[in-house]
């Protein structure tokens, strides 16, 4: 699209998207959230961007090929159910770390079930972006022809 | 130890690529190498386990299914074991040299390693559904070797039809080992109750299925027809899949279930006659054959037929030591085949002849090996032989039939070894023929030919130092009764003082030798032969295919017609069959109107607006105002989830419109304008059909919240959320902890969704951009 106004508040709203998605990420455990609608988010975010410069522009932005995050998310996400099959329990069971850090009210908690959410994300974006670039390939190729 | 042992087996055989491509002299080797090894260890337990004592193992897989990896050595397990490992190595050790210049030599030592892997599970299991689990790798292994060489059309075709028969096979094997698992009340297969199995209604089914497995897979007739064909195969893979260990493996079954099988007539008598005609038929096709390795192939399907004969016959002694003979001697003619072709390029051992003093240790280690399997004294091949005919002689009813049989496909066996091992080595090339000798074996080719053929003289020499033992330990696994364990394959016991069966045997000598050298004559007299291939059961596999073919493509052109509104019918019509179904019996209309009273003013607004924006998406000119009125039904509803309290679901659906519209736009793209194209009676039958539809689904979900869900799974994820997930947001819990397994799942076809549009927009857009350029 060769609207200013919209190319110019997209480059504003493309970090703010995806600083978005991944504190909707983050914060899924507790509030309202999680690695699917965080990873939809941020494919929202690119969709944006590849409508307002481009599908290659957007594949530039997002660095990696959708196709290994695809790939990567899939992997962390199953990799992630493995600790707790070492420790002796069914596979995918969430284990936990928790500790407080100095300055800390509440203790800080990290485990399984985050790295699997991260995986979510991972492969949400990479899944929707995929399809909605190769749409968008799909339509500039059959442009070109004609 | 067995387990260890198998692990092995599978890390080479995923390392083998890397190994051979960091050193092609060395990586090889080492590959090698490991099989040796494992064989080793198997040796040096043989002492424990020939003496009548097993090696158990058990791991705990899936108890639930009754599944676990219960290993079990005995003395069959382990005389396979042994076979596949020794064996096993040499080949790889030939192939390293037989196909050094494949740039895949990596990928083929790590595939034939894997299916050494699967054969060793195959034998040591002890669990009927893991050894239906190795049955299967070992056709697909196969699959993969046979089609090695998959430039060849030939090749592809031979390896689909391998594997189609073998998969066959193996699916009525699989259901025959569930019935017997059922009959015999456990799994295990040490443990199958011979009396109980016996007595039960489903013995007729078991014995069939069962047979039907092992025929299909050591190649019995009627399935004998794709060994032949499976010949495609790099020389190194028929030695070791296709006449040591693979082919082999429908023998083991039978063998390893025949203490509880044995007795009825049905499997006594179909062993017999199926492998009596296998052998029969086997022995005279290799003599018609005129290339090395169908010559090889067929006799090897005669010899599979003798095993299920001996079997059927019960002659367990005469069966493990020809088992054990066949695979030494044909390994070894199997080898030497490949070399020979290798190094004159030439198939027709008519085509070869003097090669004797061009390659001595070669020709030694054929000639051995061709009078072991032609049943020459002292030779390993000549005990079996006549512990075969003996057999014959002395069962009770099929004394006569018995002893024809194996006396005239010994004949035959004698004359298509002479041609194989004889014929380019002893004899002068025919005088119109230059045979052209291009390169030397190396030693990695003559090593494995040269001990095999040793393995068969020392094994007829001095049967005390292996034969024995092993044919023994075989013998007490096979035999439903203990048996005198005292087993001697002494060869002048057998020749002196003589007996019937030695005179059978020196006439099948003489008289093979003689049909050797008038085998012109011979050939020109069976011709006639060939015309019966037009009705074999290679013809039925052909029309079995081409039926099979036309019936899924009529079946699909019925059910996938490609009509969008029909398949949408379906699926309506079935959902308001089933659900309408459910709610005629349950419907609690009180309850029902009982949830109208509840509502709030923005509800109805919102439902409102959730009718017009439906209904004027049925109404618009174009794809696009339809679409966004679609995304005005989704938003809406985000809202409805939002005030219901589901904040996640909302997030959610939010996001999901966005990117559903998007990607629709997209679509639209090539869509071409709106057209009537439906009937008006059609349009009318649909909006009645989309009513009751949207009608059964209203009911429905008013009747689930209308119902108390006995025993609430919410309540107890809501009261497990913080102390067992850690969180609070009780939706995320059960997504990422609860139920992860399901997540995961769901995500995998996210995943195969994105890669599935990709790889199908990738496959159309190309040949358009092609075909304009």
């Amino acid at each position: 699209m060769n609207s200013v106004i919209f190319r110019s508040s997209t480059h504003v709203l493309l970090p703010f998207m995806l600083t978005l998605s991944v504190v909707v990420l983050l914060r899924g455990h507790n509030e309202p959230g999680g690695g699917f609608v965080g990873g939809l988010l941020a494919a929202s975010a690119f969709a944006l961007h590849a409508m307002a410069f481009g599908h290659r522009s957007a594949r530039e932005r997002l660095r990696v090929d959708p196709r290994v995050l695809i790939g990567v998310g899939l992997l962390i996400a199953s990799a992630s159910g493995l600790p707790a099959l070492v420790m002796g329990q069914e596979y995918l069971e969430g284990l936990w770390l928790s500790m407080t850090p100095p300055g800390f009210t509440e203790p800080l908690k990290i485990g399984t079930p985050l790295a699997f959410d991260i995986g979510v994300y991972l492969l949400v974006l990479g899944a929707a972006f995929l399809m909605i670039v190769s749409l968008e390939e799909y339509r500039h190729d059959a442009d070109a022809v004609g | 130890m067995t387990l260890a042992s198998l692990a092995i087996l599978i890390l080479t055989a995923a390392l083998a690529p890397a190994l051979c491509r960091i050193s092609r002299r060395f990586g090889n080797l080492l590959v090698a190498a490991v099989p040796l090894g494992v064989g080793c260890w198997f040796a040096s337990a043989s002492g424990v386990v020939l003496g009548g004592q097993p090696v158990v193992e058990t791991w705990s897989w899936l108890p639930a299914l009754g599944l676990d990896l219960a290993f079990r050595v005995d003395g069959l397990a382990l005389t396979f074991a042994l076979l596949i490992c020794f064996i096993g190595s040499g080949v790889l050790l030939y192939a390293s040299s037989y196909l050094a210049a494949s740039p895949r030599l990596g990928s083929f030592m790590g595939v034939l390693m894997a299916f050494m892997a699967a054969m060793l599970g195959l034998v040591l299991t002890d669990n009927l559904l893991l050894l239906f689990v190795f049955w299967e790798l070992t056709s697909i292994t196969s699959f993969l070797l046979i089609g090695f060489e998959h430039e060849r059309e030939r090749a592809r075709w031979a390896s689909v039809q391998a594997l189609l028969t073998t998969g066959l096979g193996g699916l009525a094997l699989l259901a025959g080992v569930v019935l017997l698992g059922i009959a015999g009340g456990t799994w295990t297969l040490s443990e199958l109750d011979a009396a109980r199995v016996l007595s039960s209604d489903l013995y007729t089914p078991i014995a069939v299925l069962v047979l039907l497995g092992a025929f299909t897979k050591s190649a019995i007739f009627p399935f004998h027809y794709w060994l032949p064909n499976a010949m495609e195969a790099p020389s190194p893979v028929s030695a070791l899949l296709h006449s040591a260990t693979m082919v082999k493996a429908g023998v083991y079954l039978i063998a390893r279930l025949h203490p509880t099988m044995a007795g009825p007539p049905l499997w006594n008598e179909s062993l017999a006659i199926f492998g009596g005609v296998t052998m029969v038929l086997g022995a005279f096709l290799a003599t018609r054959q005129d290339q090395l390795k169908k010559i090889l192939a067929y006799s090897t399907v005669s010899s599979l037929g003798t095993l299920v004969l001996l079997l059927g016959l019960g002659a367990a002694k005469a069966a493990a030591t020809y088992l054990l003979a066949h695979a030494i001697f044909k390994g070894c003619l199997f080898l030497v085949a490949g070399s020979l072709t290798k190094s004159s390029g030439e198939k027709n051992p008519e085509r070869l002849g003097g090669l004797l003093t061009r390659s001595p240790l070669l020709g030694g280690a054929a000639v051995f090996a061709a009078l072991s399997m032609a049943g020459m004294f002292p030779l390993i091949g000549f005990v079996g032989k006549e512990l075969m005919l003996k057999a014959g002689l002395s069962h009770p009813e099929w004394a006569t039939l018995a002893t024809i049989g194996v006396a005239v496909s010994g004949t035959l066996t004698v004359m298509a070894a002479l041609i194989v091992g004889a014929r380019p080595f002893l004899l002068a090339p025919a005088h119109d023929v230059e045979v052209n000798w291009k390169s030397q074996p190396g030693w990695r080719q003559l090593a494995t030919p040269l001990a095999l053929s040793a393995a068969g003289i020392i094994a007829g020499l001095a049967p005390a130092l292996f034969a024995e033992p092993i044919v023994a330990g075989m013998v007490a696994s096979i035999a439903p009764t203990p048996v005198d364990p005292e087993i001697r394959l002494r060869w002048l016991e057998l020749l002196w003082p003589p007996s019937t069966a030695t005179f059978l045997s020196i006439a099948a000598l003489a008289v093979g030798t003689a049909l050797f050298v008038w085998r012109r004559p011979y050939r020109a007299v069976t011709a006639p032969v060939e015309h019966l291939d037009r009705i074999g059961p290679a013809r039925g596999y052909d029309a079995a295919l081409a039926g099979l073919t036309s019936l899924a493509g009529w079946q699909t052109r019925v059910v996938q017609n490609g009509s969008l509104q029909i398949y949408v019918r379906v699926m309506l019509l079935t959902v308001i069959g089933v659900v309408g179904l459910a709610l005629s019996r349950s419907l609690d209309w009180a309850a029902i109107t009982g949830l109208a009273t509840q509502t709030t003013v923005l509800e109805v607004m919102l439902v409102l607006a959730l009718v017009v924006a439906t209904l004027s998406s049925t109404v618009q000119k174009t794809a696009l105002a339809t679409v966004a009125c679609l995304s005005g039904v989704g938003f809406i509803l985000a809202i409805l989830f939002a005030l219901y309290g589901a904040p996640d679901l909302a997030m959610t659906q939010f996001s999901v419109e966005t990117l559903l519209l998007i990607i629709f736009v997209l679509v639209l793209f090539h869509l071409p304008r709106y057209r009537d194209l439906s009937k008006r009676a059609f349009r009318i039958l649909d909006i009645g059909l989309a009513g009751v539809f949207g009608l059964t689904l209203a009911l429905f979900v008013a009747a689930v919240l209308s119902s108390d869900a006995p025993g609430s799974v919410a309540a107890y994820h809501a009261e497990n959320s913080v102390p067992g997930g850690y969180g609070r947001n009780v939706v995320n819990v059960i997504l990422v902890d609860f139920r992860a397994m399901d997540t995961l799942g769901e995500i995998f076809v996210i995943g195969v969704a994105g890669i599935g549009v990709y790889t199908m927009l990738r496959l159309r857009a190309k040949p358009e951009a092609e075909g304009a350029s």
